[in-house]
C-alpha cells in the first residue's frame, strides 16, 4: 500500500543554520506516527514542510502520492482538503464560537445547506469528547484540554484520513494527557485514520504510537516504538533511559 | 435504486465523504419515503462512508422512519454508521454545567428602554474606568519625576524615534500641501480685491495657529493612536501584560508613561516641521502665483506674525499628544479575548484620539479668544 506521507532528501537551511540534512520519513497508512527530537532540531520546520507551509532547499515530500514541493496553491487546495490539522496551541479562530469554528472549513469546502452543516459540525464536537454546550462558546472560554480537541474537531471537519497533530498534550494535567492519548486511539480505530503526532510526552508515545521517526543532526531515525529506544545514538538513549524516562518506568513498576 | 413490490430497495454507491456530501444528501432527499413502507439498503457498494456520510444516512434513515417506513439493510449495517449513533448518544463526556433558565425577554415597548439604560450604564462604567486609568498613570508619572530612572529614558527615546521621526516625511508632505491649498483658495479669493498681500497674513497665521498643529496630531492620531492600542492589545491577548503585573513590574511605568512622554517630545517637533514646511510652500506658491519676490513675502511673514502666534500653536502639542497617546493605551488594555476585540479597540481608539483632539481644539480657541490673542 502506498505510504500516506513520504519525504525523501530533505534539505532546509536559514542562511547558514541547516535544519535538515538528507531527511527521511515515511508514514504508512492507518498507523500512529511519533516525530520526536529535541528543540530546536527542526520538528515544526519539519511540519510546516510537510504541510505545504514552507518550501524545502531540496528533497521531495509526498502526500499521498502527490508531491507538493512541486505544487502550486491551486493544485495544493484539494491536497491540504486531505488532511487535518490541530496546532500546538489550537490555533482556534478567536473571533468565532467553537461551532463556526468547525463549520469554517466545510463552508470553504462544501456547498451544504445551513442546518446540514450545523449537525455535521455538532457531530464533529460530539465526536472528540466535547459537550455540546461548548459548541456555543468561544476560545478564550475554554480550558487547555477543551481548547485542544476543539481544535482536533476542526481538524475533521472535512473527513480526512490523514490528521497532524502538533504536540497534543503539551500544556495538559496527566489526566486530561492520558484521556487526550484515549481520545487519538479512539479516533485512529473508528476513523481508519493516520496519525502523523509531534510530541515530547513519553507516555503519549508509548501509549499511541506505532513508530517513532526520531530527528538526529538533521535526519531521522525510524523504527518501531520497541526497537528505537535500544538505538545506540547517545541523544535517543538520553531520550528514552534518562533520568525522567526512569522515574516515568519507576513510577509505572511501583503502581 | 429499485422499486420492488414491497418498496423501494437501495443500492449505495460510490464515495461518501465530505466533498460529495451535498451531492450525495441533495440525492437522498429527492427519494420518495413516503411511497414505501419497507426500504432496503444496500450499502456494500459504498468505496469510502466516512463520518459526514454516515451522518446523511443516518438523517435519511430517521426520515424514513418517521414517515412510517421500515427500514432495513441488506447484510450489516456499516461501522460508521453505530459510531455516529454512538457519538450523538452518549452523555456529554464532561460533567455537565447546571442550566440557569434563560431570562424572560422584555416587552418590546420596554426593551428600547433597556438598551438605553445598558448604554447608559456601560457608559458610565466606562468613564469610571477611563478616569481610574488617569489618575493611576498620573500617580505613577509623579511618582516616577522623583526617580529619574523610574521614567525609562532609554524607552522614551525610543518611542520619540518610532512616533517622531519617522513621521517626519508623511507630516511634512500634508504640511505643504495644506499651505498649498490655503495660498491658492485665499488668493483667488482676495485678488479680486487687489489684496493678494494678505494670502501671506492668512497662510502664515492659519498654519502657525491652527493647520500644523492640528493635522499633525490627526495623522499622528491615526498612525500612532491605533500602533499603541495594538501593540499593547496584543500584549494583553498574549498575557505579557499579566506577566508584568505578575512579576511586580508596573505596566503603568513600563509600558504607557513612556509612551506619552515620548508623544508628548515627539508631537511639538513634529509640529515645528510642519510650521517650517507649510510657510515654505506657502512661499513657493506666493512665488509662482502671485509673482511676489521671495524676500517681499519673509518680509511680509516677519510683519504678519509674532512669537505669539507661534507659541499659541505649538502648545497644544503637548496636550494633544497625551490625549491621543491616553486614548490608544487605554483602549489596548482593554483588549479581551479575541482578535476581533483588538481590532474594535483599534478602531475606537484612533476614533477617540481624532474626536478629543479636536474637541481639544475647540476648547482652545474659545480661551484664546477669551485671553485675546
Amino acid at each position: 500500500m502506498e505510504p500516506m506521507v513520504e519525504v525523501r532528501g530533505l534539505v532546509n537551511r536559514f542562511g547558514t543554520q541547516v535544519v535538515h540534512e538528507g531527511l527521511d520519513m515515511q508514514v504508512n497508512a492507518d498507523e500512529v506516527f511519533g516525530i520526536v527530537g529535541g528543540s530546536g532540531s527542526g520538528k515544526s520546520v519539519l511540519l510546516r514542510t510537510i504541510l505545504g507551509l514552507q518550501r524545502p532547499v531540496a528533497g521531495s515530500v509526498r502526500i499521498q502520492g502527490h508531491d507538493i514541493t512541486r505544487m502550486s496553491e491551486a493544485e495544493l487546495r484539494p491536497i491540504k482538503a486531505g488532511y487535518g490539522v490541530a496546532f500546538q496551541q489550537g490555533a482556534l479562530y478567536s473571533g468565532l464560537t467553537v461551532l463556526q469554528n468547525v463549520q469554517l472549513p466545510m463552508i470553504e469546502h462544501l456547498s451544504l445547506p445551513a442546518d446540514a452543516l450545523e449537525g455535521l459540525a455538532l457531530l464533529k464536537i460530539r465526536l472528540v469528547g466535547l459537550a455540546e454546550d461548548a459548541a456555543t462558546k468561544y476560545p478564550a472560554q475554554l480550558s487547555g484540554g477543551m481548547v485542544k480537541r476543539a481544535a482536533v474537531a476542526r481538524a475533521l471537519a472535512l473527513d480526512p484520513r490523514l490528521l497532524f497533530l502538533d504536540e497534543p498534550t503539551s500544556g495538559l494535567d496527566p489526566v486530561s494527557a492520558a484521556a487526550f492519548d484515549d481520545l487519538v486511539l479512539y479516533l485512529q480505530q473508528h476513523l481508519k485514520l493516520t496519525i502523523v503526532m509531534i510530541t515530547h510526552d513519553l507516555d503519549s508515545i508509548f501509549r499511541t504510537c506505532n513508530r517513532v521517526g526520531v530527528i538526529v543532526d538533521g535526519a531521522m531515525e525510524t523504527d518501531t516504538l520497541e526497537r528505537i529506544v535500544e538505538h545506540p545514538n547517545p541523544w535517543i538513549q538520553a531520550y528514552f533511559h534518562g533520568e525522567r524516562a526512569q522515574a516515568r518506568a519507576g513510577a509505572a513498576h511501583g503502581a | 435504486m429499485r422499486r420492488t413490490t414491497e418498496g423501494l430497495e437501495l443500492g449505495l454507491k460510490g464515495e461518501w465523504s465530505a466533498p460529495e456530501v451535498a451531492g450525495v444528501e441533495a440525492a437522498l432527499a429527492a427519494v420518495d419515503v413516503a411511497s414505501a413502507p419497507v426500504i432496503s439498503i444496500d450499502a456494500s457498494g459504498i468505496s469510502r462512508l466516512e463520518l459526514s456520510g454516515a451522518w446523511v444516512l443516518r438523517g435519511f434513515i430517521q426520515r424514513a422512519r418517521r414517515a412510517g417506513a421500515q427500514v432495513s439493510f441488506r447484510g450489516a449495517p456499516p461501522d460508521q454508521l453505530r459510531l455516529v449513533e454512538q457519538t450523538l448518544a452518549e452523555p456529554p463526556a464532561g460533567p455537565a454545567e447546571l442550566a440557569s433558565p434563560p431570562p424572560q425577554p422584555p416587552e418590546p415597548g420596554a426593551r428600547a428602554l433597556v438598551a438605553i439604560g445598558r448604554y447608559a450604564v456601560r457608559t458610565g462604567h466606562d468613564m469610571v474606568q477611563a478616569l481610574t486609568f488617569l489618575g493611576r498613570v498620573c500617580i505613577t508619572f509623579v511618582a516616577s519625576l522623583a526617580q529619574p530612572r523610574r521614567l525609562r529614558p532609554i524607552s522614551i527615546a525610543r518611542h520619540v524615534y518610532d512616533t517622531g521621526i519617522t513621521a517626519m516625511p508623511i507630516v511634512a508632505l500634508i504640511a505643504f500641501l495644506i499651505s498649498v491649498i490655503l495660498a491658492y483658495l485665499s488668493a483667488q479669493q482676495l485678488l479680486g480685491l487687489g489684496a493678494d498681500i494678505y494670502v501671506v497674513d492668512l497662510v502664515t497665521i492659519g498654519v502657525l495657529r491652527e493647520l500644523a498643529v492640528l493635522l499633525t496630531a490627526i495623522i499622528v492620531a491615526g498612525r500612532t493612536g491605533s500602533a499603541f492600542a495594538a501593540e499593547i492589545g496584543s500584549m494583553e491577548l498574549n498575557e505579557e501584560v499579566a506577566a508584568l503585573t505578575a512579576s511586580a513590574a508596573d505596566p503603568i511605568e513600563l509600558l504607557i508613561v513612556p509612551r506619552i512622554i515620548g508623544l508628548a517630545i515627539a508631537l511639538p517637533l513634529l509640529t515645528v516641521v510642519a510650521d517650517l514646511i507649510g510657510i515654505a510652500g506657502g512661499g513657493l506658491l506666493c512665488r509662482f502665483l502671485l509673482d511676489m519676490p521671495l524676500t517681499q513675502y519673509v518680509n511680509r511673514v516677519n510683519e504678519s506674525i509674532s512669537a505669539t502666534t507661534f507659541w499659541v500653536g505649538i502648545i497644544k502639542a503637548p496636550v494633544f499628544a497625551v490625549l491621543i497617546a491616553f486614548a490608544g493605551c487605554y483602549r489596548g488594555m482593554q483588549v479581551r479575548g479575541s482578535a476581533r476585540a483588538l481590532g474594535h479597540m483599534v478602531t475606537v481608539a484612533v476614533v477617540q484620539a481624532i474626536f478629543l483632539v479636536i474637541l481639544a481644539d475647540a476648547l482652545f480657541a474659545v480661551l484664546f479668544m477669551k485671553m485675546n490673542i
